[in-house]
Parts: C-alpha cells; sequence; structure tokens
C-alpha cells in the first residue's frame, strides 16, 4: 500500500503575470508523494505554499500553472475539468492552512462548518453528519464535543481552532493532506500536541502528507523525507534521517541557524543567498 | 478541553461583560450628548441667530399685543441657559410650539405628515437592498466584467445627479409622456374622501381594508418617488456592497471553503455574504437614514405630504417653529438610527456577542 | 537620440537613489502622475474640471446672450434650436449663455465652502489630536455630534434663519461640512504625534502653536485635498438643493439649481428649461467624483478597490 504513488509532480511551474512582467514563484519543482510524510521546507516566498496551492487549485486566478505531470491517483488535474477538480477538494485531497483565526469562517459555528465539509461530499442525514462531526471533534481530543460544536471560531483557543480546523479536513477521509504551516500561528506550548494529533491521524488513516513550513528541524523530526526549496527551486531532496549529510550549502546554511544550547551563539549566522543557486 | 483553556473561556467572558457595561455607557453618553447637541444647534438657529426671535416666529405684521405676549411665553426675558433649559423641557415633551401656518401645535403637523415620509423611505430603502446587495455582489464576483462596470456607473451616477432633477425627469417621462404613474400627490382625489386611513401607511391600510382599488392608486402615486429614492439608496448600497465582498473574498476562510470543495455559488452567498452582512445592516441603515434627509427635495417634486413637505413649505412660509421641529423630529430619527445601526452591528457580529 | 533623453530624465526622476529633495519631490509626483494618468475616468474627471475652469474664466466671450435679460416679447420658453442651443426660460433668456455663466457660481460655492471648511476641520483635528486629553476628547465629542446630524436639513434650518441667498447658503454648507476633515486631521496627526522628529523639534523649544502650524499641518493637506475633492460633488448637489427650494442663490442669478427650481413649472412641456441645467450639475460632479477617486487612488494605492 505504501508503495504505490498517490501524487506525480514532474517540471511544475506558477507565473504571476504583474504589471513589471512575469513573476516565476515556481520554476520546475518535481516530486511524488505516497503513502508517506513529505516535507517541504524554504523561507517565505520560495514557493512552497504556491506549489500546495497548485495541488490542490487553489492559485489565485490570474496565475499561471503548467506541468510536465501534475497528478493524482492517475487523474490529471490540470486536464480535470473544475467540477471534478472540486469534488477531489475535501474529499480526497485536503489542506489545512496556517492560522485557524482566519481560516475558519467567523460567522459560522464550529459545528456546522464541519458538518458542512461532510455534507457537500456525501448524502448524509442531519442527524448522522452530526454524530459523525462529534465523533471527528473528539479524534483530534476535543474534550467536550457537544459544547465545542456549538461554539464560534472567535470563542476558542487557537490550539482548538486548528484541531477544528483538521476535524473540517479530515472528516470526509481524505487520503492524502497538504497541511500549509499548521502549527506556525500556534502557542509553542500546543504546536507540540496539534502535531501529535496530526501524526496520529495521518498514520492511523494511512494518509500521504505534505507538510510545508519554514522550520527545518520541526519537518526533520516529524517527516520520512524533505524536500529543500530556494527561489522556486527544489534544491535538495532527502530523506530526513540523512539531514546531517546534506549536501547544499543553502540546506546547510538553514541547519546552522539553528541555535544550539552549549554552542557559540555569536556572531548570530546569517543566511548565505547566491544567485547560482537559483539560476 | 484543558483546563487552562476552560479558565482562558471563563475570563474572556468576564472581561467581555466588564467591556459589555462600558460600551453600554458610552454608547448612552454619546447618545445624550448627540441630542443634547441637536437641540443647541436648533436652539442656536431659533434663538441666537435671528435679531428679533418673536419677529422670527410670527413674522412683521403681528399685532404689538401678540407681539409681547409670545415674547413672554418664549421667555425671551430670561437668561439664556434658563431658556435653553425650558426649550430642552419643552423638546422633551415634544412641543415645539405652534405653527403659523396652519395654526396648529407643530407637533399634531408633524404626526400628522411622518407616516407619509417613513412610508416612501422604507419602500426606497427595499427597493435598493434587494436589488443593489445582489448587484454589489455580482460585482465583487465577477470584478471587471460587464456587471461590475455597470455597478460603477450606478455609483457615479447617484453620487453625482441631483435628485430633484432626476425625480423632474421622471415625473416627464412616466406621468406626462408614458402615463405609466399617477400625479404628484399620496392619493386621486376620489379616494381622499372615500378612504379612512388607520396607521397612515397608505399601502398596509388599503391592504388591511381591502381595498385594492385604493392599494392600486396608492401604489401608483407612490412608485415613482420611491423609485428614486430606491435608486439612490441602490447607488450606495451596491458599491458599498462590492467593496465589503471584495473584502471577504480575500480572506483565508475563503480558501479553506473551497479546500473544502465547496461550490463557488455556496462560497459566495453563504460564506462570504454572511460576514458582509454584518456591516452591510449598517450602510443600509445609513442608507435609509440618507433616504429620510433627502426625503426634502423628493417630497417637495413630487407634492408627497410628508415631514419634507411640511419643511419646506414652512420655510417659504418663515414658519420658524415648524421649520425647526421638523428638523428636530428629522434630526432625531437621523440620530436615532445611526446610534441604533452602531449597536446593531455589535449585536450581529458574534464576535462581540454576549453568552 | 531624443528617445535618449527621455529615457535618461525618467530614469532620473525614478531614481532610487535622489540626489537632492528636489528631485526625489519630483521623482514622487511623477509616479503619482503616473498611477493617476493610467486611469483613464480620473483623467476624464479632470479635463471636465479643467473645462469648467476655463468656461468660468472666458464667460463673457462664450455666452452669447445676456445671463440676466432676455427678450420677453419674442423669444419666450423656445424650444432648443441653433439660435439658442438649450432653448429659452420663461423670461426669454437663453439657458445656454446662463449655464455659462452659472459655472461661475459652481465654482463660487464649491471654493468658499473649502476655503472655509478645510482651515476649521484642519484646526479641530490637529489641535484635538496634538493636545490629546480632556481638549482631545470635547472636540471629538462636538465632531462627531457634527457628523451624526443630518447635513441637507440642518444647512437648510440655518440657511432660513440667516435668510436666503448664496452667501449664507456657502456659510450652512461650510458649517455643517467640516466635521470629516477634523477627523482626517486627527487621524492623520496621532501617526506623527509620537515621532522622532516631533521630539526632536519639541526639544528645540517649539511652541506646541509653532508645531501644530508648520510640522504637522502640512502632513495633514494631501490626505485633505483628496476628501474635499470626493466632497465637491456633495457640495455642488446640496448647494442646488438650496438654490432648488429657494434658499440659495436668488434670482435673476444664473445658479443652476434655482434655475431647474424655475423651470420646474414648466417641466411638463418645456422639459428643457429644467433639463439642461440639471444637466450641467451631473457633469461637474461627476467630473469631481472622477477627480477625486483618481486622487485617491494614485496618492493611497490601498484603497484600491474600495
Amino acid at each position: 500500500m505504501s508503495g504505490k504513488t498517490l501524487l506525480e509532480v514532474e517540471d511544475l511551474r506558477i507565473n504571476f503575470p504583474t504589471r513589471i512582467g512575469q513573476v516565476q514563484a515556481v520554476r520546475g519543482v518535481s516530486f511524488s508523494l505516497g503513502r508517506e510524510r513529505l516535507g517541504i521546507v524554504g523561507e517565505s516566498g520560495s514557493g512552497k505554499s504556491q506549489t500546495g496551492r497548485a495541488i490542490m487549485g487553489l492559485t489565485p486566478p490570474q496565475a499561471e500553472v503548467t506541468a510536465k505531470t501534475l497528478a493524482f491517483d492517475g487523474i490529471d488535474l490540470l486536464a480535470a475539468p473544475p467540477r471534478e477538480r472540486r469534488a477531489l477538494r475535501g474529499k480526497r485531497i485536503a489542506m489545512i492552512l496556517q492560522d485557524p483565526k482566519y481560516s475558519l469562517d467567523p460567522v459560522m459555528s464550529i459545528g456546522r462548518q464541519i458538518v458542512e465539509t461532510l455534507r457537500t461530499h456525501e448524502r448524509v442525514s442531519k442527524a448522522e453528519a452530526r454524530d459523525r462531526a462529534l465523533a471527528m471533534l473528539e479524534a483530534v481530543q476535543i474534550r467536550d464535543p457537544a459544547r465545542v460544536f456549538d461554539l464560534h471560531p472567535h470563542e476558542v483557543s487557537g490550539g482548538m481552532g486548528q484541531r477544528a480546523m483538521i476535524a473540517m479536513m479530515l472528516i470526509a477521509g481524505p487520503e492524502m493532506m497538504i497541511a500549509d504551516e499548521p502549527t506556525s500561528a500556534l502557542d509553542v506550548t500546543v504546536q507540540l500536541d496539534v502535531l501529535g494529533i496530526l501524526d496520529r491521524l495521518v498514520s492511523e488513516r494511512g494518509m500521504g502528507l505534505i507538510f510545508i513550513s519554514h522550520d527545518l528541524r520541526l519537518v526533520s523530526s516529524f517527516c520520512d523525507r524533505v524536500i529543500v526549496m530556494y527561489a522556486g527551486k527544489v534544491v535538495e531532496q532527502l530523506k530526513a534521517s540523512e539531514l546531517r549529510d546534506a549536501q547544499h550549502p543553502y540546506t546547510r546554511g538553514l541547519l546552522n541557524c539553528m541555535p544550539r544550547i552549549g554552542f557559540e551563539r555569536h556572531p548570530l549566522p546569517v543566511l548565505d543567498r547566491k544567485p547560482e543557486w537559483a539560476a | 478541553m484543558s483546563v487552562a483553556e476552560n479558565q482562558a473561556t471563563a475570563e474572556r467572558g468576564g472581561t467581555r461583560a466588564v467591556a459589555v457595561l462600558s460600551s453600554i455607557g458610552r454608547f448612552l453618553v454619546i447618545a445624550v450628548t448627540t441630542y443634547l447637541g441637536l437641540l443647541a444647534v436648533t436652539f442656536f438657529i431659533g434663538r441666537v441667530i435671528p435679531i428679533d426671535p418673536v419677529l422670527a416666529v410670527l413674522g412683521d405684521r403681528a399685532p404689538a399685543n401678540v407681539v409681547e405676549r409670545t415674547r413672554r411665553e418664549m421667555g425671551l426675558d430670561l437668561p439664556l441657559i434658563e431658556q435653553f433649559y425650558i426649550y430642552v423641557k419643552n423638546a422633551l415633551n415634544g412641543d415645539f410650539g405652534t405653527s403659523v401656518l396652519t395654526t396648529n401645535p407643530v407637533m399634531t403637523d408633524i404626526r400628522r405628515a411622518f407616516p407619509a415620509t417613513i412610508e416612501l423611505a422604507t419602500l426606497g430603502t427595499l427597493i435598493g437592498s434587494v436589488i443593489g446587495v445582489p448587484l454589489g455582489v455580482l460585482a465583487a464576483v465577477r470584478r471587471g466584467s460587464l456587471i461590475d462596470q455597470i455597478v460603477r456607473i450606478i455609483g457615479l451616477i447617484g453620487y453625482s445627479v441631483p435628485i430633484f432633477w432626476l425625480g423632474l425627469l421622471g415625473l416627464v417621462l412616466f406621468y406626462a409622456k408614458l402615463q405609466w404613474v399617477a400625479f404628484p400627490a399620496r392619493l386621486d382625489v376620489v379616494y381622499e374622501y372615500t378612504f379612512t386611513p388607520i396607521t397612515g401607511f397608505y399601502l398596509l391600510d388599503a391592504a388591511m381594508q381591502g381595498q385594492w382599488d385604493v392599494f392600486y392608486d396608492a401604489f401608483r402615486h407612490i412608485i415613482l418617488p420611491a423609485s428614486l429614492l430606491g435608486y439612490f439608496s441602490l447607488a450606495y448600497i451596491s458599491r458599498m456592497t462590492r467593496s465589503f465582498m471584495l473584502n471577504e473574498l480575500s480572506q483565508e476562510y475563503i480558501v479553506a471553503a473551497r479546500a473544502k470543495g465547496l461550490s463557488e455559488r455556496r462560497i459566495v452567498w453563504a460564506h462570504a455574504l454572511r460576514n458582509a452582512a454584518v456591516p452591510m445592516v449598517t450602510v443600509i441603515a445609513l442608507s435609509y437614514a440618507g433616504l429620510l434627509e433627502g426625503s426634502v427635495l423628493t417630497e417637495t417634486v413630487f407634492s408627497w405630504p410628508g415631514i419634507g413637505l411640511y419643511i419646506t413649505n414652512s420655510l417659504q412660509n418663515a414658519d420658524m417653529n415648524a421649520v425647526l421641529g421638523g428638523t428636530i423630529v428629522i434630526g432625531s430619527v437621523f440620530i436615532a438610527i445611526n446610534l441604533f445601526s452602531d449597536l446593531l452591528y455589535r449585536v450581529l457580529d458574534p464576535r462581540t456577542k454576549v453568552e | 537620440m531624443s528617445t535618449e533623453v527621455v529615457q535618461s530624465r525618467r530614469d532620473w526622476l525614478l531614481s532610487e537613489r535622489p540626489a537632492s529633495r528636489m528631485q526625489a519631490r519630483l521623482g514622487r509626483a511623477y509616479v503619482t502622475w503616473r498611477r493617476f494618468s493610467a486611469n483613464r475616468l480620473a483623467f476624464v474627471g479632470l479635463l471636465i474640471i479643467i473645462a469648467l475652469l476655463l468656461v468660468a474664466a472666458f464667460a463673457d466671450v462664450l455666452a452669447p446672450y445676456s445671463p440676466t435679460f432676455g427678450d420677453l416679447k419674442g423669444s419666450r420658453l423656445l424650444a432648443p434650436s441653433a439660435a439658442h442651443w438649450f432653448g429659452t426660460d420663461d423670461l426669454g433668456r437663453d439657458i445656454y449663455s446662463r449655464i455659462i455663466y452659472g459655472s461661475r457660481w459652481t465654482l463660487y460655492v464649491v471654493i468658499l465652502v473649502a476655503v472655509i471648511a478645510a482651515p476649521i476641520g484642519l484646526l479641530v483635528g490637529t489641535v484635538a489630536g496634538y493636545a490629546g486629553g480632556w481638549t482631545d476628547a470635547i472636540l471629538m465629542r462636538i465632531t462627531d455630534i457634527f457628523l451624526a446630524f443630518p447635513k441637507l436639513i440642518l444647512a437648510l434650518a440655518f440657511v432660513a434663519a440667516l435668510g436666503p441667498g448664496i452667501e449664507n447658503a456657502v456659510l450652512a454648507i461650510a458649517i455643517t461640512s467640516w466635521p470629516p476633515y477634523a477627523r482626517i486631521a486627527r487621524a492623520e496627526t496621532l501617526t506623527v504625534r509620537n515621532s522622532d522628529y516631533i521630539k526632536a523639534v519639541q526639544l528645540m523649544g517649539a511652541s506646541p502653536f509653532r508645531i501644530v502650524l508648520r510640522h504637522i499641518m502640512p502632513l495633514c493637506i494631501s490626505s485633505l485635498i483628496i476628501r474635499v475633492t470626493l466632497d465637491m460633488a456633495g457640495i455642488i448637489l446640496t448647494a442646488a438643493g438650496l438654490g432648488f427650494l429657494g434658499l440659495g442663490a436668488q434670482p435673476p442669478l444664473p445658479e443652476w439649481g434655482a434655475m431647474i427650481a424655475s423651470g420646474r413649472r414648466f417641466v411638463l412641456d418645456q422639459w428643457w428649461v429644467a433639463g439642461a441645467p440639471g444637466f450641467a450639475i451631473l457633469i461637474v460632479s461627476l467630473g469631481f467624483n472622477l477627480l477625486g477617486d483618481g486622487l485617491r487612488d494614485a496618492l493611497d494605492p490601498r484603497s484600491g478597490d474600495q
């Protein structure tokens, strides 16, 4: 099962036409994903988030997305009609966004937002949808699901909001999940809780996960494989366990940026950026 | 849910209660000072600007004994601050003096004219919102499209055209040329005697009494001025809806809704518009207040017997009591709607809701 | 060769490292102008306003007839024709000529209201913002009270007390239109009040009066200009409304609102008497609205979507 390829990306390019010319956000990214955890790491602006959104089909309308291959489970995503892509979203491919404060609809109760995903993709009665939503809330370790069900997003903490987000995105049972900086907006204390929940659900359900983050250490401890992106390109691809042996100077730079206890921290290392890496 | 989180929620609830109390307090301060301000300004206009307020009220042809009596009645021999106190007290009791023109107490006249103004403004706002909101939504969703351009042009003209002029042109076209609507008035003369209004809202009264011929006639009279006001309301509402919708559609929760696989239609109407609805209520209320104000010009053009026409007629006869009484009443309603919409905003937004 | 010169002049203007204050200022102006003139509608607005200024300046030359004296015998209520482009009114006056002269009164009202209301708002706003505390609270409460009033009705009541006439109409409109300017000026003041350079001037011993006048007010000017331009259409419409109700300009002044009022009696048969001045109001208001929108978008790109 785990050997089967879920997602195939080959030579993905994303262009944004602007007044001053084309901005190439992603320039020929290739990778494939099975039922495993893949981390994509890079600074802001490296194109990692746009890569995730292109797979979802959620790039802004003015963006031009091209690829030799962009296939999910054998379905050519770029050739698929919008209706088919929409049916995939939420049902088979899901995405978790960064900050639950902004990514949950502020005027709709949490329960209704979860039920909405389910009823978009499955014909279930209201009562059944409610039961399954409550069960899902329990699965993301919310103690009092019945109460949280009726709360609005502003009434819960960031950690609980992100758990509700996970529940909302997992309820229809997707096979693949894109998590775009899912813990960056949370307090450090709850980051690990949320990651743990995500980790458990992903492995229990045998899902494929793309974990997008700027935090190399987090990604390396959490994922099986890591892709390092710089200026819209993949500069290095390696197993998380082999991170110490990274070859590319940019990856090494990212690694060296992390302060370690017991070592001299001054001067703080600054990331090296060479134009030829982007070439 | 952890204990810490429970506690945090409880604390939020506590501070929210304090916040609500203080915002009620602030609301009261604002309401009281604004009304006092309105009365101060009208007092200033009625008593301080004119060289002789008595002459301003009575005109210069009044006999000397009447002038003297009125001077005492108005308390003009008292110090200004005491005069203001009496003025405020009277105004709060709805006593704005007597109209020279109709010889009725001003409040009686106003009470008679008020429903006509409200009926017109309400129908106008209704027309403006029912057309304006969907138009604004479509303009935002299909940004740059033909419909977006149309909304833009409707807005630009609405902000630039004199309302009374458009009303006159409307009369020329729809009454004189096409004869689609009835002449400027509230009802045909025939019905003035056979129809007894109950609430003063003629459409409602006619429907309640089952007098459908009267209803039709009232409709033929009100539809042109109401559409005119509706156009101005529409211009404002559609423009604001577009702007709110553009703002909502660029939010992250819209991306999340797409990631859930929702249809565009559901995203626009069930998510974005529901969020935009909160500020929209304020806009519709403000547009309603604006139409009340615009009634002075519209009612004059359409001989619509509301407060606006009452004020204009009184102006032409230098009937200051009536003018200021009308100003205070329209001003009060205007201020009330302003304050009320602000309050409504807080109530409607779940982020400020009190449990 | 010449394109090269143009190119280098542009580079000089757009330079990232201006060598002088003048160059920076010109460069900013150039960028603003480019953004403004890229907006075609705003450009149309500008053309309308320029046309209004020219018509008002050369009214004597442009108008074929007298605006105040008509031929009562031979030319009452004539339909538009080659001799009278927009027809004639009930006193036999040429409406085209009256509209041309009327542009002067429109400008008169607009400029006078702006000259009275904007400085009041600027003063109230900057003083409130700079002084803070009770001064701020009281001034802003007064401002908010005025903001909550229905402007047209209040102006109406003012003119009713002051007596009809165009000067009083101007005064009444000015009294009701300063509050938004005060709010804007206060907001701008608050953003700069605690900045280092104001601190520096304070340390040098400048009086509050000097700081407000020389260092804060100039910074409020550009947002104030945008707002005033956007308000111009409203001012014109209010003035026309007062004129229409017989409270503004008095006959025989060729003020557009009053012209509509006098044409009202014949509107069902001689629609052009009221039609033409209303159209003039529409065009000029449209011009100010387009110009204001364009200025706002050019000077403040953030609000481009509004």
